[in-house]
């Protein structure tokens, strides 16, 4: 076994299709911190992949998410499924350091093999935030698991687009949770396929389906489209029998009816959007070395010596800049 | 008006001083204390304004019993002093009783070892490496039994740091005693028993809060009928504290326990008059003199408030908090163990001028090991030396009146009520554990803690001032556990189930399965299983079975 | 760019006084590192298991029960044979020096007593990881 800091793409691959863990883990890595390695890599494993049902699960922070996630896997493994889990969490704004915790509360899966769990921060990602997921979950794929699910907090744009990008999106939702307002301010209302009221324990679980079952009336989603709303207590694993069971119902009916086809395409679509926004990005600001420039055309601001700099005018003379640049390499 | 002029008059008003004071250098350090609490420089009568001395201080052994429960106090009695002992096999912690009961010790502590704690018997997977280490191993009743050989239960008082397990472990020191002869009712000790605060701070639990909560009614409910001279729970702030919370978390969050299992005690159909004289409390006495003096004051006052306004009490044992005290093992340090013994006096004398009942002081060895005899002797010492040498047991509750400690006092108590207002908004005590916010809570104030103490803000003689280099610095004797503990443990364990009748065992843990089933009172079938020698790990495991087990939020 | 450092933060054995690895868990997040915090009581299993995939940079055990010299072997054979022998191992706990020797001796890093600042351990971290990833020739 070669040390995994000199493995070549191809044997990494090998190692990660064979299921071995530490390679899986740093291929991960690898998707995570946009190593090019990773694109290589991809490039060898693509064909293979598609074969796993992909969830995504978000909802606001408390909902129950990792709980349930954890009881889905345990009913998951109990049909003999494989799993691979994401959690993601959000990077503290301050220090861009993160304290990860969902594994504590999916303690029970921790020691069988067919669970694959990785936490992931939201920020020290490169080229966003679903970029890395969706090629994490596609390291899951490779690595065999037949259920791969990426749960998010439901608090941003870009928790919100990880989400989407699966086959089916599950929101979940608490009493007492603050309002319904609050979910569909966060945008989670549009991406639902399947709604799940948790913490069905608690009081106030009728008020919260009734006021689901308005938003929808309101936006006249014909009935057949509906997305579902289950109503759970995670903590005793009540309900997870019946939502298990619409989940894979919900993901037969929309392959039968090629719905789930169009979907991956959506995804795909998006994503390859997504990495040439990346790269795009990237060749801007660091290949031309539009850094430097802005640092320069920013200098002194800071000291109090520098003159006053129009933002507009800089950023037109940055873009001005990477335009001539770039005709200058297309001539050339 | 200047400060010059001297005169008399002029030096007496609040206002020169205030200028004198103003004028003078102040050493470069921030008045605060270790709860990073602002102090100022000087308290006079208009601080204490509002404080009524009757119906706030009053009177020693009178309501709100700010001065102390008893009216005579110390002059009646000392308080017990009760060192904490247990280690290794039950053997060597029954020779250590021996010996503290030769040397003047007037009660019994029990420690046991983690896996004990955690409900696992010595030969379980997990209890590897851990058997006896932090304290004695109970598997089964021959182990208890082997811990109080020789020691007539109903002579002493036993005090037993247990939680998770503790209906079950006292269940097998009923039965001790009993088979020593003794009954019920002549048996006096406490077991800490108080599983809020394992979620809170200590983190030592087993199954989830609320099936928790109903085995602690359980043994109050018992205790109430059958062994009336027990203290069946310790409301217990001292881990809290130890976990790194302020003073006024201290005491908030552990009389907002108590406060929460009175309130099941009452939902149960307990008169609050039959089991609340029964309560008792576990406090910590931190590194600063007077906000812990202040704190130990403001307990007694707020428990005597609400006892009687909320909870309709009326008794006056009901109403009379009487505690615990032990000495912050957080405070000492591994640098200088010597400056431990210092450190050790003056946290146990804030604990007498605050009016405990009881003291444990720690031993000057204690980050680095369990206590050696000979630590463990001068921590017993500091005690008799502050009983019988220091005159501060002479007069009850010597510092009331000072406007300093009056008015800490009622900062303690507006502090507790702000945070009693806070818990109220989350949903109660158990609500606010499971969303991890009294964690969370402590989190921050030790984090806080530990950034002023390297920020210099916060000292620690030995740690960041006059600190020595010397690699000598820490050698001092130690106590040693080796895997000898271990061994014998596990081959006591495998004669007792070699010899026990497994089909009386199979129906005890029935009689257990079935009774958590149907929700009766516990204690019964414990003591019935205890005699039958199934093991802690066989009890805990059917109700793990049938009451789940918990797993903490994570909280930062 | 500077790959953060991943860091598994847990507490093995029985004991749940977890003021430590909590405080270090906060400080290691404040210096930039994300910190994948394992929680209470695990067994040597589950801590390689979460190590392995979450391929950290380092694992952090906080030990105040006495067990270390069970624990920190146990871990670090675990971690070995699963491939994942770069990891470094280190942490804390009321461990004597003797005992710091003999596990050094086993490949553990560096152990932290009673009265070690945040900092040093920060440091420790930062300079020990960094470190191995120059050796290794990744960035
Ligand atoms: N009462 C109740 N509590 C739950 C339920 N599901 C989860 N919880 C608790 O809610 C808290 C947050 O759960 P977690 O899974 O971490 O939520 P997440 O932030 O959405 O991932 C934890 O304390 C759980 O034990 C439930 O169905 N009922
Ligand atoms: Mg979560």
């Amino acid at each position: 076994m070669t040390a995994l800091d000199k493995t070549k793409e191809a044997e990494l691959v090998a190692r990660v299709k064979a299921g071995e863990e530490v390679a899986c883990a740093r291929m991960m890595t690898w998707a995570e911190r946009g190593d090019p390695r990773f694109a290589v890599a991809y490039d060898a494993f693509h064909a293979d992949l598609g074969r796993a049902r992909r969830l995504g699960i978000t909802g606001p922070p408390g909902a129950g998410k990792s709980t349930l996630v954890e009881r889905l896997a345990l009913h998951w493994r109990g049909l003999d499924r494989t799993v691979g889990i994401v959690a993601v969490d959000p990077t503290s704004p301050f220090t861009g350091g993160a304290l990860l915790g969902d594994r504590v509360r999916m303690g029970e899966l921790s020691l069988d093999k067919g669970v694959f769990i990785r936490s992931m921060a939201t920020r020290g990602v490169f080229g966003g935030l679903a970029r890395a997921t969706d090629d994490i979950a596609d390291v899951l794929d490779l690595n065999g698991r037949d259920m791969v699910v990426v749960e998010t907090v439901g608090v941003g744009q870009s928790e919100v687009d990880v989400a989407k990008s699966s086959d089916l999106t599950l929101v979940v939702l608490h009493p007492g949770g603050g309002d319904t307002i609050q979910a569909m301010k966060a945008g989670l209302m549009e991406v639902a396929d399947i709604y799940v009221v948790n913490k069905a324990d608690r009081p106030g679980v009728d008020r919260l389906v009734q006021q689901l079952t308005d938003i929808l009336d309101v936006r006249d989603i014909p009935l057949q489209d509906r997305p579902p709303i289950l109503t759970t207590v995670a903590t005793e694993g009540t309900g997870i029998v019946e939502l298990a069971g619409q989940i894979d119902a919900s993901l037969a009916e929309r392959e039968a009816d090629g719905r789930l086809a169009g979907r991956r395409g959506e995804n795909l679509r998006r994503r390859i959007r997504r990495i040439v926004d990346g790269r795009l990005r990237q060749d801007v600001w660091e290949l031309a070395g539009l850094s430097e420039r802005l640092d320069q055309g920013t200098a002194g601001l800071e000291s109090g010596t520098g003159a006053s700099v129009s933002a507009y005018g800089l950023a037109e003379e940055i873009l001005s800049d990477y335009r001539e640049r770039r005709h200058g390499e297309t001539q050339a | 008006m200047s400060i010059m002029d001297g005169t008399a008059t002029e030096n007496s008003s609040f206002e020169s001083w205030k200028k004198a004071y103003d004028s003078a250098a102040q050493r470069d350090v921030s008045f605060e204390t270790v709860s990073s609490e602002p102090v100022e420089a000087l308290r006079t009568a208009d601080d204490i304004e509002g404080t009524d001395p009757d119906a706030d201080i009053g009177l020693p052994g009178q309501f709100p019993y700010t001065r102390g429960p008893y009216a005579s106090m110390y002059r009646t009695r000392l308080w017990t002093m009760r060192q904490f002992a247990g280690f290794g096999t039950a053997e060597d912690t029954n020779q250590r009783y021996k010996y503290l009961l030769e040397h003047g010790q007037t009660g019994l502590s029990v420690a046991f070892d983690l896996p004990t704690l955690m409900g696992y018997d010595c030969d379980h997977p997990r209890a590897l490496g851990e058997v006896g280490k932090c304290g004695v191993a109970i598997s089964s009743l021959a182990d208890m039994e082997t811990l109080f050989d020789g020691i007539p239960l109903k002579d002493v008082t036993t005090s037993m740091t247990i939680n998770s397990p503790a209906a079950i472990i006292w269940a097998m020191y009923l039965v001790t005693a009993k088979k020593q002869g003794a009954r019920l009712d002549e048996l006096g000790g406490t077991t800490q028993n108080d599983i809020l605060k394992e979620y809170i701070a200590q983190k030592e639990f087993i199954f989830p809060p609320a099936p928790s909560m109903k085995l602690v009614v359980d043994t109050i409910e018992f205790a109430s009928k059958e062994v009336p001279k027990w203290h069946p729970v310790s409301f217990s702030g001292y881990h809290i504290r130890e976990a790194g919370s302020t003073a006024a978390q201290e005491l908030a969050f552990t009389l907002a326990d108590a406060f929460a299992y009175t309130e099941a005690c009452i939902e149960r159909g307990l008169d609050v008059d039959t089991f609340a004289k029964r309560h008792s409390f576990f406090f910590n006495s931190h590194v600063d003199f007077f906000e812990e003096i202040a704190k130990f004051r403001a307990a007694r006052r707020i428990y005597a408030r609400r006892m009687r306004d909320k909870y309709g009490a009326k008794n006056p044992r009901s109403l009379m908090l009487r505690f615990h005290t032990q000495t912050a093992g957080c405070s000492l340090t591994a640098q200088q163990p010597l400056n431990n013994i210092v450190r050790t006096a003056w946290q146990a004398l804030a604990g007498v001028l605050g009016g405990t009942q009881s003291l444990h002081t720690n031993s000057m060895d204690e980050t680095l090991s369990l206590p050696t005899e000979n630590a463990a002797k001068v921590a017993l010492r500091t005690q008799q030396l502050i009983a019988h040498e220091s005159g501060v047991a002479n007069t009850i509750d010597p510092l009331a009146g000072s406007y300093f400690v009056e008015d800490l006092t009622n900062r303690m108590e507006t502090a507790a009520n702000e945070i009693f207002d806070q818990i109220d908004e989350l949903g109660g005590v158990v609500e606010a554990i499971e969303k991890g916010w009294f964690q969370r809570e402590i989190g921050k104030a030790a984090y806080h803690f530990q950034r002023e103490l390297e920020a210099g803000r916060q000292t620690i003689v030995g740690v960041n001032k006059y600190v020595e280099n010397s690699e000598d610095d820490t050698k001092i004797e130690t106590l040693y556990i080796g895997p000898e503990a271990e061994r014998q443990a596990l081959a006591r364990h495998k004669a007792v189930k070699a010899a026990r009748d497994e089909s009386a065992v199979a129906a005890a843990l029935k009689r257990i399965r079935d009774d958590s089933r149907s929700g009766v009172n516990m204690m019964p079938a414990f003591m019935h299983a205890s005699e039958t020698y199934a093991t802690l790990g066989e009890m805990v495991d059917v109700l793990r079975e049938e009451l789940g087990t918990y797993r903490e939020p994570p909280s930062f | 760019m500077e790959q953060p450092i991943r860091v598994l933060i847990a507490k093995p054995g029985l004991d749940g006084h977890d003021r430590g690895a909590k405080v270090v868990a906060a400080a290691m997040r404040d210096a930039g590192m994300e910190v994948i915090y394992g929680g209470l009581h695990q067994t040597p299993e589950i801590i390689a298991e979460m190590a392995v995939q979450e391929d950290v940079d380092a694992v952090g055990l906080s030990i105040l029960s006495g067990a270390h010299m069970t624990l920190f072997p146990e871990v670090k054979k675990l971690l070995d044979a699963a491939g994942a022998d770069h990891v470094l191992l280190t942490g804390g706990g009321i461990i004597p020096p003797d005992d710091i020797d003999a596990l050094q001796a086993k490949g553990v890093g560096r152990l932290f007593g009673p009265g070690s600042t945040l900092v040093e351990l920060v440091e420790y971290v930062q300079a020990e990881v960094g470190r191995r990833r120059a050796a290794a020739g990744s960035a």
